[in-house]
């Protein structure tokens, strides 16, 4: 797998110090489990976490935290296996849809595409979207931030061509019409922080139905 | 490196990052509980300290830092010293459990690595990884005041992600290569 596009520092950065919504959370941990380049680079501003949290004014425990804690620890479970995922469905994605991508219970938008969206807490929406082969999904344009993470075959838009791995950073200035390329169907990961801006008006009439 | 019952507070804040490494993978390798004694006292009060900056009260500050402080010790198979030090592992717990405290919401992190004795760290890797980290904290400390004080709120949850800087100014090119290099190694005796 080549990725071509990746995190934002901005994105790094929130999702080290948690800052990020649940929803872009999830973007950046499916494609961190998919790509070392961005890990190193999200392990470079977690040294920076590390060295402010041990800089920080310390304030004292109480006196009998040291031993409560060793007590805590007599009792202590074994430590789950590692997770594991697989290509187009990483462990953190696995813990919001479980083992199988063709079990998603899918919801249709429309000229064969579908969406499931997942439950996240509030400041973003996560969905999971399904665009056939070929298929375009509808001109939109974003209010927010809009993130795209394909799980599986590939679309193009009017920016670039986005496969497997890849992350599309959308923002207010993006207007685009992502089409499913040729061959496998398109399956992505999105998150948004606010509603998405739709020109055609079906879309638009439809849009308070699917909660996107 | 003795502790003394008065002084052992001074004594103990001089080990360098590898050091406290060396102090989980005792606790790793033996559940050694003087290591995880010795990691309490210099970690914990600092664990609590970040976490009143970041607005939780005295009392939910100390209960988490305890958990942080026993999920490092269930946790500490995973603590992999060539791509993070002590304190900035400990960090990214410690951020973990501020999310599902204040925030009351589930944090999801990426996959864990294929891991194996095969794969055991590099000692030398982790020493020089421990380095990097003490420098990059002394160019932490030494960045302009208005530079600093940005990090730090976004650090201490001050700002909304999306007031977060793009430019952070932050020298983080030698550190990132470094622990690049130690994942590679890891796929590669994985493969």
């Amino acid at each position: 797998m080549t990725i071509r596009h990746h995190l934002s520092d901005q994105l790094l950065l929130g999702y080290s110090s948690g800052q990020l919504p649940e929803a872009f959370n999830l973007v950046v941990a499916v494609h961190l489990s998919l790509c070392d380049d961005c890990k190193a680079r999200l392990g470079a501003f977690d040294a920076v976490g590390g060295s402010l949290m041990d800089a920080c004014d310390s304030v004292a425990m109480s006196d009998d935290s040291l031993a409560a804690t060793l007590a805590r620890l007599e009792g202590a479970v074994a430590p789950p296996p590692p997770r594991r995922g697989t290509k187009t469905l990483p462990a953190p994605l696995m813990d919001y849809v479980g083992h199988d991508l063709a079990a998603v219970k899918w919801r249709s938008l429309g000229m064969g595409v579908r969406q499931a969206v997942l439950r996240t807490d509030k400041g973003a929406s996560a969905r999971l979207l399904y665009i056939p082969a070929g298929q375009k999904v509808p001109d939109h344009g974003h209010r927010g931030t809009e993130l795209t993470l394909v799980l599986q075959g590939a679309f193009r838009d009017e920016t670039d061509r986005f496969g497997p791995g890849d992350v599309e950073i959308a923002n207010e200035e993006l207007s685009h019409q992502p089409i499913a390329e040729a061959g496998e169907d398109c399956i992505c990961l999105a998150a948004t922080d606010a509603p998405l801006r739709f020109s055609g008006l079906l879309p638009r009439i439809a849009q308070p139905f699917f909660g996107i | 490196m003795v502790a003394t019952e008065t002084g052992q507070t001074t004594c103990r804040d001089a080990l360098a990052q590898e050091e406290w490494g060396a102090l989980i993978l005792r606790v790793r390798d033996t559940q050694d509980r003087d290591a995880f004694a010795a990691l309490f006292r210099h970690f914990a009060p600092r664990i609590k300290g970040f976490l009143m900056k970041s607005g939780a009260t005295a009392t939910l500050a100390e209960e988490c830092a305890q958990d942080v402080m026993a999920t490092l010790w269930q946790k500490a198979h995973l603590f992999d010293p060539s791509r993070a030090s002590a304190a900035t592992w400990i960090f990214t717990i410690a951020r973990n459990r501020r999310i599902d405290a204040l925030r009351k919401s589930r944090r999801p992190e990426p996959e864990d690595l294929p891991w194996g004795p095969e794969a055991e760290p590099d000692q030398q890797e982790a020493l020089e990884l421990a380095q990097e980290t003490e420098r990059l904290s002394e160019a932490v400390a030494l960045l302009p005041e208005k530079q600093r004080e940005l990090i730090e709120r976004a650090y201490f949850g001050d700002l909304s992600h999306s007031e977060i800087a793009t430019e952070t100014g932050l020298p983080l090119g030698t550190i990132k290569s470094r622990i690049r290099l130690a994942l590679d190694r890891l796929r590669h005796s994985m493969s």
